[in-house]
């Protein structure tokens, strides 16, 4: 019975070691004044391997999510004869909730991982070690921009992949299905609130960017420097940002959408 | 040259980005940057909203000419209030317009309809439409055909 | 700092890093235990050991990337554990450290990396930089590989370009660890020279460390052997090969037994056979 407190402990203890040692590294990454001469380079770079590389995904998956909605929304609706809320079904559903998730997901599928596994590769091969030693910090120059890069792309991916989304609804609905397509967009329009909606969440998405680049960096830095450990650590940051992102979503559901 | 066409993808990457919430904004969620000099506001007050809300459409004559902006409970009439603003480019609506609150379609969304009356005087920024029809109650309605009155 | 400005002047002080009873463990395992190293200015210094005795681990402490549990390390006068992160990183542009894997950048070419830090750290005009580079290039004998990224180097070219860019900001002090290991006899033979070439020509202190006995003796002017947290022996290889204790002795002559046990510790061989399971 004690040996199962002391394992409770134990393990207590670590988790806030490990929470700790994260928000630590994030404030020795992030606080300063950023060099913007030397840093805009480096981060036009990770821009393009983070955001760029991940944009046929978001692309793919939003206009195939958005056809399914309407595929879907249309036989539910067309039962109640009011299929021309289609649009608002699909808007919704899009905006609020599947954007910001489901491009947190792929986002931690595509380019967490990658971010992972190149810093623990970096790490295991004593690259951030020879930084160091030559007198510059691998937290500003090689992590820095990593974060901000995914803070920058993961709310744009999330817009990039609504948008497509609601074109793919369309696509199904008014082109293929007849549903017409001024109601279609007029029924959008009055049941999405730009404040309300489109921006609660493009606030989602920015919390999990924030969270799901915090992960996969952390978790690459953290790593065990051989290759098993960046195994480890890259599977790792898929879960728990993928964890993350579905408990946060809650969350930020509850706060933004329970009041009405 | 390899900086360059990664410089050029990023921008296009930045763009695509920024189109895309131009298109949720202004498509989406119908959002005009028409700001609060283009338009003036009238109440009305309704017995029965019957699911009008705030951001529905008012329109007259099936043209759109502006939308709820704010809707609340009468205290003292224990009626519901609704404002609305309306573009300041229609500004010939007679003070007895009638305002009615309608449904597009069987069970689609409710909005305002407004119908001009006879009189020589228009409506102004914060004056009150009187004339009002609140939203037709399918209970009601069913209600009243099943006892037969 | 005045006190560390007056040593730093004193140019009769010979020895260019001085460590002084430093000790230092990891988790439970004491690796150092109070050891004194003297690593004389302007000279080739081996530190020597078995296996697993923290050789590494004491170039770590001396780039002060560890920090010792007591005792002080100090380097060109200044005592680099008690430096905060802005001047340690300031004392680092002084120190180039070679790492065992090359470490370089794999995402650049070998002439980016090797002007990594010149671009880093000055504020010279691009066709310097490439001067520059070309020169230290030329010095590794790798002027002609300038394009290639580190994936088509051999083990002994990243070596040889790590060391390009190790050298790159004219440092005071270099640090090689384990230069020799895994490199053919040719790449070996090579780095040797260089090691002890460019510490004359450059005017440095080099300090490396190895189990290579008989490349590492060949070039050093000083060498230490640790074993078992200690400092076993200290001194000219000349002196150390004549003079050592014997275990100093079984290790510079690599024999299979002798004070360090060919056995790990265990009971008896013929009570543990017979008595089964």
């Amino acid at each position: 019975m004690l040996g199962y407190f002391r394992k409770l402990g134990a393990s207590t203890m670590h988790s806030l070691s490990v929470l700790g040692r994260s928000g630590l590294f994030l404030w020795n990454s992030l606080v300063g004044i950023p060099d913007l001469r030397n840093g805009m380079p480096l981060l036009i770079k990770q821009l393009y391997s983070v955001g760029v590389l991940s944009l046929v995904i978001i692309v793919v998956s939003g206009l195939f999510i958005g056809m399914v909605l309407g595929l879907q929304g249309y036989n539910i609706l067309v039962d109640y004869g009011s299929e021309q809320a289609i649009g608002q079904m699909v808007a919704l559903t899009l905006v609020r909730e599947l954007g910001p998730v489901v491009t947190g997901l792929l986002f931690a599928g595509r380019a967490g991982s990658a971010l992972t596994a190149e810093i623990g590769l970096m790490k295991a091969t004593e690259q951030l070690s020879s930084m160091e030693m030559m007198g510059v910090d691998p937290l500003r120059r090689i992590i820095a921009p990593r974060l901000w890069a995914g803070f920058i792309s993961m709310p744009i991916l999330a817009i990039i992949f609504s948008a497509v989304g609601i074109w793919g609804g369309m696509l199904v609905g008014v082109d293929w299905l007849g549903v017409y397509e001024g109601s279609f967009w007029a029924n959008m329009q009055s049941s999405v609130s730009f404040e309300k909606d489109i921006l609660n969440g493009i606030i989602k998405s920015l919390v999990f960017g924030f969270v799901c680049t915090w992960i996969a960096v952390f978790q690459g830095y953290d790593s065990t420097p051989t290759s098993e450990g960046i195994s480890i650590a890259t599977t790792k940051t898929v879960v728990y940002s993928s964890l993350a992102v579905l408990g946060l979503d809650f969350v930020l559901t509850a706060v933004m959408f329970a009041a009405f | 040259m390899y900086n360059r066409s990664i410089e050029l993808m990023v921008g296009l990457f930045i763009a695509i980005g920024i189109a895309a919430l131009a298109v949720l904004a202004f498509q989406v969620s119908g959002l005009s940057l028409k700001s609060g000099s283009d338009t003036y506001k009238v109440y009305a007050q309704f017995d029965d909203l019957g699911g009008l809300t705030a951001r529905g459409k008012v329109s007259m004559a099936g043209v759109t000419i502006g939308k709820v902006s704010n809707i609340e409970l009468d205290k003292e009439s224990y009626t519901a209030l609704v404002e609305m603003e309306l573009y300041s480019s229609v500004d010939n609506l007679t003070t007895d317009s009638i305002a009615a609150i309608q449904t597009a379609g069987l069970l689609g969304e409710k909005y305002i309809s407004i119908n001009v009356g006879a009189d020589e005087e228009y409506l102004a920024e914060g004056d009150t439409i009187f004339d009002t029809q609140s939203a037709l109650n399918i209970e009601k309605l069913i209600g009243s055909f099943a006892s037969g009155k | 700092m005045a006190s560390d400005n007056s040593i730093s002047n004193n140019s009769t002080s010979n020895n260019y890093v001085e460590i002084r009873g430093m000790s230092f463990s990891r988790g439970d395992r004491l690796i150092f235990n109070d050891i004194d190293v003297d690593i004389p200015r302007g000279k080739v210094t081996s530190i020597m050991g078995p296996s697993g005795t923290g050789k590494t681990t004491l170039l770590r402490l001396i780039g002060g990337q560890l920090k010792p549990m007591n005792g002080s390390i100090t380097v060109d006068g200044q005592n680099i554990s008690s430096l905060r992160r802005k001047q340690l990183y300031a004392a680092r542009e002084r120190m180039g450290m070679l790492f065992q894997s090359g470490a370089l950048f794999s995402d650049i070419n070998v002439f980016e990396n090797v002007a990594f830090p010149l671009r880093v750290h000055t504020k010279l005009p691009e066709d310097m930089i490439r001067d520059i580079v070309l020169m230290k290039l030329q010095a590794v004998g790798l002027r002609g590989a300038r394009d290639l990224m580190p994936s088509e180097l051999s083990g002994g070219m990243t070596r040889r370009v790590a060391l390009a860019r190790t050298i790159a900001l004219g440092p005071d002090l270099v640090l090689y660890d384990e230069p020799f290991a895994g490199q053919d006899p040719i790449a070996m033979g090579m780095l040797v020279q260089l090691i002890r070439l460019l510490n004359d020509a450059l005017g440095m202190t080099s300090v490396l460390v190895s189990h290579d006995v008989s490349e590492a003796l060949s070039i050093s002017d000083h060498v230490c052997i640790i074993a078992d947290g200690k400092i076993i022996g200290q001194g000219s290889p000349k002196y150390l090969k004549e003079q050592g204790t014997p275990l100093v002795k079984q290790f510079l002559q690599g024999l299979p037994d002798g004070p360090v046990p060919f056995h790990y510790p265990a009971t008896d061989y013929k009570t543990d056979l017979l008595t089964g399971n």
